[in-house]
């Protein structure tokens, strides 16, 4: 059987040869479009640090995706595909809109106002997962076609929000419900125009708490049993639904939190893409660190600023800002295919011994 | 068509599950093959049919060199393989599943495969719906579906793999009707199975593996003893029990009735005392696993009911995680599919298993904790080794030393399956440690010296049928053998030990 430092050497190894080739990959799909990769990938880097703004743009997409990412590291460690964060992300934000109107103009200190809503929203994201959860456990219907419902529901009663009970005064618009009050912002950071150091503070503290939850307490070694096998895990006795559906109501906190931001911190309003598609990403992300608590933050933070600087991209070179989502993607896949490569190669190694 | 095995091998890390096996079979012939569970029926039927491929020794055909890789290219010579759970497609009607695996266009026609199903079923007097789905069939239906599909295929050689476990009485004669009419055709015919009684009815001669080997052939007339020898060896000494005094009831199932997927058992009356070891002897599938998960609350008993403790507190309908909090616990015969969690630590199963204070991982105190248990099971093995690393008996132990202390019952399948002599050995001395402090033991195991040796009472399965509890030391190998193979059972009632109150 292989060492143990070889097979960690084999990891690295296929690791850094994922990602080159996905860079290759990325680079073919840019030839064929008839641009200069290196000059599109210098636009991209330089559209993501390129000054203060940039770097503070990536920042606030970065919030989100690592709250996204974080709570699907606790689904993703009982074994559970919560396609419906993205729905989740959508309630999230509803609830928090939601209570921000009932509240706005009731002369309430704005901090009160503000901390309320946020929880709102936590509820609110937290209600849609259980959902997806109860459907699961209760009425058979596997979570990701449960949550891929869900989100085309959450969809719905959001565009339905916006233009029906809460439309502009005059006219509905797809540029969603009137803003809040200036005083309903979240405080931004001095010398910038959108950056929010309270919430750059939560997905700290967020990812901070899922991996000392998922590496140091019972909980999440249970959750780890059951994700790893819950018919073992059952013998054992560990109440097995219980823990899928805590993770699930666990990860709906986190995505109607990173909706509460979206809503309190970025957009001011409710809009009708308010997820911004942070939940499909965040599964990315943490696929991409192989579930790891330790790794997500630098990972969402690298894909928060190929998304930023990617927008830079049609102004520079006429090309698409979806590039970034073929970097993104390609980056995935060819890590997993890596992976997929990788325990086959171990396999027959073991297997010529 | 002839078949012939030459010199067929074929292992399994370090089992020899066919050691150099040859014969032949001629064409028109109906050759049983019996064995005990793991004995290397199933394995050499998977080789003859394209399943496994074998490490050394040939197939010859008609007296040609046959090349086996794929169960396709065993189809294409003519050989299909009925399996003990049919392969067939249940979403699917009757008539796309009979399609299904033949070569031809892009568009099967239906109608004329429509036509040919039906001409086929009526030469073997079998009525089967082409349009109904093949989920509403039952398990002899599906059967006979199965044959009348290998049989289109242009199968030549049938293998059946137990194919009388899960069918009715009336099925069977259909079945063993249908047989003969082949063989009568000139099909050769490989019949599996652990039933003498089938194989005395139905074959025109049997061989005998054990452990990999084959041990003996015979044609009729069938010497029941004499194959009951060749599958489970001669008799050898038993080691001398030690009596332990029996206590208080534990566990008591009143008539409990089962149904399983394959299998149903009907009125189970046990009464287990503390201290005691219950043998649950039979073929796998014979229903012995049902039972032992009833008595965990992992199945659900259709009818009666099912008591634990001196006060008969009815546990009937309740999970296993209560049965649990109760005392009772469960270990699966798979390891490392059931029991044990891969990816995990020995330390994490430890963490797990034990009942830990507060709500963050004491890391010191489980350490110590693994290391005490370590040492006091004799595992090889640190705290940070994975699950998955340790060898087959250190595993077992591992789950040993995993459970609760103190405990009412413990249900265990297999206890020692494929374990070496040290390993089964030191996991009985563990578990009689256990009876000693009062903790019933009710166990499955298909090896019968097992049985004789380690329980005080037993139980002997045979297709759903139970017995009453026999007396461990009026049995033999031999006896249990042949209850085991479906013979003897008449008048058990009389031999019925039931537990005396201590």
């Amino acid at each position: 059987m292989p060492s143990m430092r070889e097979t960690k050497a084999s990891g690295i190894l296929f690791q850094i040869a994922s990602v080159l080739f996905a860079l290759l990959v990325t680079s073919l799909v840019l030839i064929l479009a008839n641009v200069e990769p290196f000059a599109a990938y210098k636009a991209i880097i330089l559209g993501a640090v390129g000054s203060w703004d940039l770097v503070s743009n990536v920042l606030v997409s970065w919030v989100p995706l690592l709250l996204a990412t974080s709570g699907l590291l606790v689904t993703f460690t009982v074994g559970l595909w919560n396609i419906g964060i993205e729905g989740q992300i959508t309630l999230g934000a509803i609830f928090t809109t939601w209570a921000m109107r009932l509240m706005q103009h009731s002369g309430w200190n704005p901090t009160l106002i503000l901390v309320i809503a946020i929880f709102a929203g936590m509820f609110g994201g937290m209600l849609w997962a259980v959902l997806a959860g109860a459907l699961k456990t209760f009425g058979g219907v596997n979570e990701i076609f449960g949550g891929l419902g869900l989100n085309f529901v959450a969809t719905a009663l959001n565009i339905w929000l916006i233009f029906g009970p809460w439309k502009r005064p005059g006219v509905a618009s797809m540029s969603g419900t009137l803003p809040f009050d200036r005083s309903l912002w979240m405080p931004i950071a001095a010398g910038s125009s959108r950056l929010t150091p309270a919430t750059i503070v939560m997905a700290i503290v967020g990812i901070f708490v899922v991996y000392v939850l998922l590496e140091n307490t019972y909980f999440g070694l249970k959750l780890k049993a059951v994700g790893k096998n819950p018919r073992s895990a059952y013998l054992l006795g560990i109440p097995t639904w219980q823990h899928m559906m805590a993770s699930f109501a666990i990860c709906g906190v986190f995505a109607g939190l990173a909706g509460a931001v979206q809503v309190t911190a970025v957009y001011h309003r409710l809009i009708p893409s308010i997820s911004s598609g942070y939940g499909y990403l965040g599964l990315m992300v943490a696929m991409l660190v192989g579930y790891k608590a330790s790794l997500a933050a630098p990972v969402a933070l690298f894909f928060a600023a190929l998304n930023v600087g990617s927008i830079q991209l049609p102004i520079i070179l006429k090309l698409d800002s979806s590039l970034a989502g073929v970097l993104q993607g390609t980056l995935v896949l060819c890590v997993l295919l890596g992976q997929g490569m990788r325990a086959k190669f171990l396999k027959k190694k073991r297997a010529r011994l | 068509m002839q078949v012939e095995f030459r010199g067929i091998t074929k292992c399994f890390g370090t089992l020899r599950a066919n050691d150099d096996i040859s014969f032949t079979v001629p064409p028109s012939t109906i050759q049983g093959l019996l064995g005990e569970n793991g004995a290397g029926k199933s394995t050499l039927m998977k080789i003859l049919s394209g399943y496994y491929s074998s490490d050394a020794g040939e197939i010859l055909l008609d007296g040609k060199k046959a090349h086996i890789s794929s169960p396709g290219d065993a189809i294409n010579l003519g050989i299909g393989m009925l399996h003990q759970d049919p392969l067939d497609f249940p979403p699917l009607k009757v008539i796309d599943d009979f399609i299904l695996g033949k070569k031809g266009g892009i568009l099967p026609s239906r109608s004329s495969a429509i036509r040919e199903f039906e001409e086929l079923a009526d030469r073997f007097d079998f009525s089967i719906d082409p349009e109904a789905y093949v989920d509403s069939l039952t398990v002899g239906e599906r059967q006979q579906l199965e044959i009348l599909r290998l049989l289109w295929l242009g199968a030549r050689v049938l293998i059946l793999d137990e194919p009388t476990t899960g069918i009715s009485l009336p099925q069977k004669e259909k079945l063993f009707a249908t047989l003969k009419k082949l063989a009568g055709q000139g099909m050769t015919i490989l019949f599996v199975s652990h039933k003498l009684e089938e194989v005395e009815l139905l074959c025109d001669r049997a061989i005998v593996l054990r452990q990999g080997k084959l041990v003996g052939a015979m044609d009729p007339p069938f010497d029941t003893k004499v194959l009951v020898e060749m599958m489970f060896g001669k008799e050898i000494e038993l080691e001398s029990k030690a009596k332990l005094s029996i206590g208080q009831k534990v566990l008591h199932t009143k008539n409990i009735c089962l149904e399983g997927a394959r299998i149903n058992i009907k009125r189970v009356e046990l009464e287990v005392r503390a201290g005691e070891v219950i043998g649950l002897a039979g073929m796998e599938g014979s229903g012995q696993t049902l039972f032992l998960s009833a008595c965990a609350g992992l199945a659900q008993p259709v009818d009666g009911s099912l008591c634990l403790g001196g006060e008969e507190k009815d546990m009937t309908g309740r999970s296993y995680l209560e049965f649990l909090k109760h005392g009772v616990a469960y270990l699966p015969a798979a390891r490392l599919e059931q029991g044990l969690i891969s990816g995990l630590t020995l330390m994490e199963h430890f963490v797990l298993a034990e009942k830990m204070e507060g709500f963050f991982i004491d890391r010191r105190k489980a350490e110590e904790l693994t290391k005490d248990r370590i040492a006091l099971y004799n595992i090889k093995g640190g705290p940070d080794s994975p699950i998955e690393s340790l060898s087959g008996g250190n595993q077992q132990r591992a789950l040993l030393a995993l459970l609760r202390d103190p405990l009412k019952l413990i249900l265990v399948e297999h206890p020692t399956r494929g374990l070496d002599y040290e390993s089964t050995i030191y996991i009985w001395s563990k578990l009689k440690e256990r009876c000693a402090r009062g903790t019933a033991i009710i166990f499955i195991s298909s090896d019968l010296e097992e049985i004789l040796t380690y329980s005080d009472r037993v139980l002997v399965f045979f297709a759903g049928k139970v017995t009453p509890p026999l007396d461990a030391e009026k049995l033999n190998v031999e006896r249990l053998g042949r209850l085991i193979g479906g013979k003897d059972w008449e008048n058990l009632e009389k031999e019925a030990a039931y537990a005396v109150h201590a």
